[in-house]
Formats: C-alpha cells, sequence, structure tokens
C-alpha cells in the first residue's frame, strides 16, 4: 500500500452531500495517516457521521474526492466498495451490532470467514482478540447475554481481527458509563496503535476525543484541521 | 488546600518527623507540587503554637536534632471537623474566557477563533492527562479524572458558547 505524496493514507478533499436541501458536507476537507488516531467532533448534527460514512466509502458524496493510497475511492464501484471496506476498514459503531444468533467468539470470527480463512485459524485468531481484549472469558455466551463494556470489546475484537488498515468508530462508547467507556477506549486505542491501524473516531465526548493523537472539528458540514491551524 | 489540617491527619495516622510529613504529603497529596521544606516547619510551628500537635521526642541527627510530633486532642477534634465540613462549591463566575469572548466581540475580533484556540489548548491538556492517567496508579487515575472532568466542563461550554455565538453578537453590539 502506497500512502499519497504528503504521507496520508486517506484524503478527502471539498466533500459535499446534501439530503434534499440540506447540506450535510459543505466542503469537508480530511487527511489521516498510517498508524494515527484523529477524533472527528463536533456538535449533534454537524455533519461527523456523515464525513465518517463518506471517507469509510459507505456513502457517496455530492461531489469531492476521496483518495486511499493510490485509489480514488470516489471513483469506484459500490462492489469495489465493498470489497475494499472488507479486505482493508474495520467498523465500530455504537451499539456493537453484533450478530445474535452468534456466539461472541463466532462473531468475531466472521469477518475472517467472510475472507476465506479456514474455520480453525480464524477461530484461534477471534480467540487471541477476545483475550487481548480483555473479553476471553465470555467467548461461548451470545451477545444478549454480556454487559454493554463487554459487547464494545468484542465490537472491537471484531474490527481489529482483520489488521485493517483503518478502522472507523462511529461514538464507540456513546452507550457506556464513563468507567466502562474508559476502559474500551483505553484497549482500543491501544490495540489499534500495537497493530498499526489508524482510527478515526467520531464523537461528541471530549473525554473520549483525548485518546486521539489529535482531533479534526466539523461544524456545519465543515472541517477545521488542528495539524493545519498549527502550521498557519 | 489547607496544609495544616492535611498535616493533623498524617499525624493522626501516626507520629512522624517534619521529613517524614513531607515524605507523605509528596506522595500522596503533592501531585506535582511538592512541599517546600520551609513551609513544612512553619506549619509544625504554627500548628504546636496552637497547641494541636505536641513533640513526643527529640533525636540527634546529622544536622538539626531531628523532633517527633505527634496530634493532641485539640488536633484530632479540629481535622474531625475539618474532614466533615463541605468544601465551599466553586461557583465560576468570574470567567476570564468569557469575558475574552465578549470583548473580542466588542472590539470586532473574531470571537470564534478565541473559542477555537481554547478548545484546542483544553484538549492538548486533556491528552496529556489521559496518558499520564494510562501510566499511573489508581491515586494519579483519580487526581487526572478530577481534573479531566472540569476540563471537559469547560469544553461543552465553549462548544456552547460556539452555537450561541450569533446571539451573544446581537446582545454585545446591537
Amino acid at each position: 500500500m502506497t500512502t499519497t505524496g504528503d504521507g496520508a493514507l486517506l484524503h478527502a478533499e471539498d466533500l459535499r452531500k446534501a439530503y434534499g436541501p440540506t447540506p450535510a458536507l459543505d466542503g469537508a476537507s480530511f487527511t489521516i495517516r498510517a498508524g494515527e488516531v484523529v477524533a472527528v467532533m463536533g456538535p449533534s448534527g454537524s455533519g461527523k457521521s456523515t464525513l465518517l460514512h463518506a471517507l469509510a466509502g459507505i456513502i457517496r458524496t455530492d461531489s469531492g474526492r476521496i483518495v486511499y493510497g493510490d485509489r480514488e475511492l470516489s471513483a469506484m464501484s459500490d462492489s469495489e466498495r465493498s470489497a475494499l471496506r472488507r479486505s482493508d476498514f474495520g467498523f465500530v459503531f455504537q451499539f456493537g451490532q453484533l450478530v445474535p444468533e452468534l456466539t461472541c467468539l463466532e462473531n468475531v470470527a466472521l469477518p475472517l470467514r467472510l475472507g476465506g480463512v479456514p474455520r480453525r485459524t480464524a477461530t484461534e485468531r477471534a480467540g487471541q482478540w477476545l483475550d487481548r481484549l480483555e473479553v476471553g472469558d465470555v467467548a461461548g455466551k451470545r451477545p444478549g447475554q454480556v454487559s454493554g463494556g463487554q459487547g464494545q470489546r468484542i465490537a472491537v475484537a471484531r474490527a481489529l481481527v482483520t489488521t485493517p488498515r483503518i478502522i472507523f468508530a462511529d461514538e464507540p462508547t456513546g452507550a457506556l458509563d464513563s468507567l466502562n467507556g474508559e476502559r474500551v477506549m483505553q484497549l482500543f486505542t491501544d490495540a489499534a496503535r500495537q497493530s498499526g491501524a489508524a482510527v478515526i473516531l467520531v464523537t461528541h465526548e471530549a473525554r473520549v476525543a483525548a485518546y486521539s493523537d489529535r482531533e479534526i472539528v466539523v461544524r456545519d458540514g465543515r472541517t477545521r484541521d488542528d495539524r493545519l491551524a498549527a502550521q498557519q | 488546600m489547607s496544609i495544616s489540617q492535611i498535616f493533623l491527619a498524617l499525624l493522626e495516622e501516626q507520629p512522624r518527623h517534619g521529613y517524614d510529613l513531607k515524605r507523605a504529603y509528596d506522595e500522596h497529596l503533592g501531585a506535582d507540587r511538592p512541599l517546600a521544606y520551609g513551609q513544612v516547619y512553619s506549619t509544625l510551628a504554627r500548628l504546636l503554637k496552637n497547641g494541636l500537635v505536641e513533640v513526643t521526642g527529640v533525636e540527634p541527627g546529622e544536622g538539626p536534632d531531628r523532633k517527633r510530633y505527634a496530634i493532641t486532642d485539640a488536633g484530632v477534634t479540629d481535622v474531625d471537623r475539618w474532614l466533615r465540613s463541605p468544601e465551599k462549591p466553586e461557583p465560576y463566575l468570574q470567567s476570564t474566557l468569557y469575558s475574552k469572548v465578549v470583548l473580542a466581540l466588542l472590539t470586532g475580533r473574531p470571537a470564534n477563533e478565541v473559542l477555537d484556540t481554547q478548545r484546542a489548548a483544553h484538549l492538548r491538556l486533556m491528552r496529556e492527562l489521559t496518558r499520564r492517567k494510562a501510566g499511573g496508579d489508581l491515586a494519579d487515575m483519580l487526581i487526572c479524572d478530577h481534573a479531566l472532568f472540569h476540563l471537559e466542563a469547560d469544553l461543552r461550554w465553549l462548544e456552547l458558547t460556539a452555537a450561541r455565538l450569533d446571539d451573544l453578537t446581537k446582545a454585545v453590539r446591537p
């Protein structure tokens, strides 16, 4: 994987997206380097989740350009973007979105199985990630039988198991109390840093953003990058 | 912070020399601000004068003689009263930051930049404290959490003020 000329792993330029007459993104730009943890902050309705979904290739923007490594995400077909999401990206959402019928271990092994990894290897690697996130003891339970904090750690394990280059996290601790939220953030950012994955973390909570390396603020669909501000 | 009452509480736990008191304070409560020796001995002299502590032994040392201090009954009463009294909640009504925002608006400067610059500075410190917390013990965690919650409260105010800037501009410059 190569990066763009300025060392960026993912670079977005002048993204615009409107839902009806309301602009959700109104000229947003964004850059993330390999291994970096960046918090995307802003008030409710500022466009931060839309930005995250656009960067991850989940939604298409009306205009603007997104470049991942040497590939233009904004020019890819839906199936190409979908394949890229499976191979290179990981996701953590506010409510883990685990498959309720599968055990926690099977949930974590699922992305590997979908990628063609043999069952035994997938299970072994999933077990290692559960241990690393300190939830190995609930491997055989179903998501409905574990606490919210444990569920989010399992979601983090599932996001990291494929060793993605970028993890997109949308309010990953939004449903947790502060003690559990902090434990999840500590384990999450430690594990991501050790595995070299970059993290794009959408949050409205400063205490969660404090686990990042820097932040980008979204207001009215526009972004303000502190790294750029610091260079001015 | 009341050094006198802290010393009394430490002496209630066990009698100590001045140096032991300083060490216990620095270790458990000092955070980044260790006590100066001058303050240790001036505080002990005051407590002694007020009958809240007494000298229970003097040991010769290389330098001056080492006195061992113990708490008196009056000292126990004093520390008990202090621990049971609530600290006065800080009303935070005199905010430099609020003044800066209003003055920026009054003088036609971009108040949002004042808010953004402050927000970035607050978050920088929050990152630093979060890292320190991760590498520290339970005492570090509690001290850093206290600071983090206060900084977070400031940040919420900054966000709210940013959202109300248009209204504030109209109020300041009608």
